[in-house]
């Protein structure tokens, strides 16, 4: 395959920025979309350009570390897929691909495709964790968790923190990302203790971090490489209530 | 938001409801018109009851502006730099055009008051004849109003379908087996609404109401 590519090239975080035109030939359909990268760069440094910066870790779907919005779809055109799982068989010969960054306040650009996602840690950091000491693993029932529960839990807990949903959402809202622990640790027993006051300290995080509100227009769930529903928003604006309503 | 656009969403229901009694005849619609003055009489003045509800409706209207003004405000410092390529996924035309949606329903409803309430843009300035004044507006020399009340009822109803199940996922009260029941009843109330209040402009284009 030979492909157009447009890649936003930015030196650092003070550069202006700009998309920059790249011919690539002899792709490989097999090859990642990392990969593809891969051989752009080898090409880079070969003619001792600057490489393409881009995030990754495991290649493998579950760090979170890939962050490629592709063609104006964060992860590209697969649903379910991260970045590095997208294979260069669902483009076609001689398109033209179009890479840029996440764009957030609360995702600043360290370089061309890097951001960097600490406000992510700064929404954990305020509430995303359970203090009941949990020691070695438990015996498998020893609490016992309703299947449907545990389930819903699961799925939310499967969140990667990859930030597609920040990069997908129109308001720049990280809201599916704080719902999803939100959702986990509120549905299971362990979480109870903190239930209300996670909910409170994580929207506050959420929001001094410069991210968005919600308008639930859904963009956000359909671009998750892991699915979490958007019924997980639903259940952080419930958990909101009812922590204001306890508070008063 | 959710809030204030669910008061709204109950004027418009009832004021939907109200426009039907054109269907029962010219003295049924005066009658109503007239009715709607005399609420709470005699311990409300005439016209009272309506002043509560416009009064009400301006404070939700308010805090309903002022929230999406807040919201817009933060979806733009949100988001500084552009993208380059972008193409909205899944968020529905109704999702995307809340805005601008908004604005157009709110400059109708600014127009629609000039019209049929205070009448500086009614052929028939009496204010005791509602029904003459309905009659007048819509007629077939007059199909420019037709044809803008059409637009605008349009607007609201694709602002309502996204409005009112975004408002109840805002209350929190969908959950993945409830969503698409909610999103059927947001897309019903809507569609009624629409319908209701299209339907008296078009029954006198039609001829239907005389």
């Amino acid at each position: 395959m030979s492909l157009k590519l447009r890649i936003w090239r930015q030196a650092d975080a003070r550069d202006k920025g700009s998309m920059v035109t790249y011919q690539l030939q002899n792709v490989s359909p097999d090859m990642s979309f990392l990969e593809m990268l891969d051989v752009l760069n080898e090409r880079l440094t070969l003619d001792g350009e600057d490489p393409v910066a881009f995030d990754h870790d495991c290649r493998e779907g579950i760090c979170g570390m890939c962050s490629l919005v592709i063609n104006g779809v964060p992860h590209g055109p697969e649903k379910a897929t991260t970045t590095c799982q997208l294979h260069m068989r669902h483009f076609t010969d001689g398109q033209t691909i179009d890479i840029e960054p996440w764009r957030a306040a609360a995702f600043p650009v360290v370089k061309d495709l890097v951001v960097d996602r600490r406000a992510f840690d700064k929404i954990i950091q305020a509430g995303g964790y359970i203090s009941a000491p949990t020691g070695s693993a438990p015996d498998a029932h020893a609490t016992p968790v309703p299947k449907l529960d545990a389930d819903a839990a699961f799925e939310a807990a499967t969140c990667i923190g990859c930030g597609a949903c920040v990069a997908a959402c129109p308001n720049g809202s990280g809201m599916l990302f704080t719902a999803a622990k939100i959702t986990h640790l509120g549905l299971m027993p362990q979480g109870q203790p903190e239930r209300n006051t996670r909910v409170i300290d994580m929207i506050n995080a959420h929001d001094e971090a410069g991210f968005g509100g919600c308008t639930n227009t859904g963009e956000c769930t359909s671009v998750c490489p892991k699915g979490i529903p958007l019924e997980t928003i639903a259940r952080l604006n419930k958990d909101y209530r009812q922590a204001l309503r306890a508070a008063s | 938001m959710a809030i204030s656009g669910a008061a709204l969403v109950l004027f418009l229901l009832a004021h939907m409801i109200g426009n039907l009694k054109i269907f029962f005849g010219a003295e049924a619609f005066d009658h109503y018109a007239h009715w709607l003055r005399e609420i709470g009489a005699p311990m409300l003045p005439t016209a009272g009851f309506l002043w509560i509800q416009r009064i009400g409706l301006l404070v939700a209207l308010g805090l309903h502006v002022w929230s999406a003004a807040a919201l817009t405000i933060r979806a733009r410092k949100a988001r500084p730099v552009k993208y380059a390529h972008r193409k909205p996924v899944q968020g529905s035309y109704a999702a995307r055009t809340m805005r601008w949606g908004g604005v157009i329903v709110f400059l109708f409803v600014v127009y629609h008051i000039l019209d049929l309430t205070t009448r500086h843009l009614n052929p028939v300035a009496d204010t005791s004849k509602a029904h003459a004044a309905v009659a007048a507006d819509f007629g077939p020399d007059r199909w420019y109003v037709t044809a803008f009340y059409a637009l605008a009822v349009t607007t609201l109803g694709f602002h309502l379908r996204h409005g009112i199940w975004s408002g109840l996922q805002t209350l929190g009260v969908s959950n993945a087996r409830r969503e698409r029941l909610l999103q059927g009843i947001a897309f019903a109330v809507a569609f009624v609404i629409c319908a209701g209040f299209l339907s008296v402009p078009f029954a006198v284009l039609t001829g239907l109401v005389k």
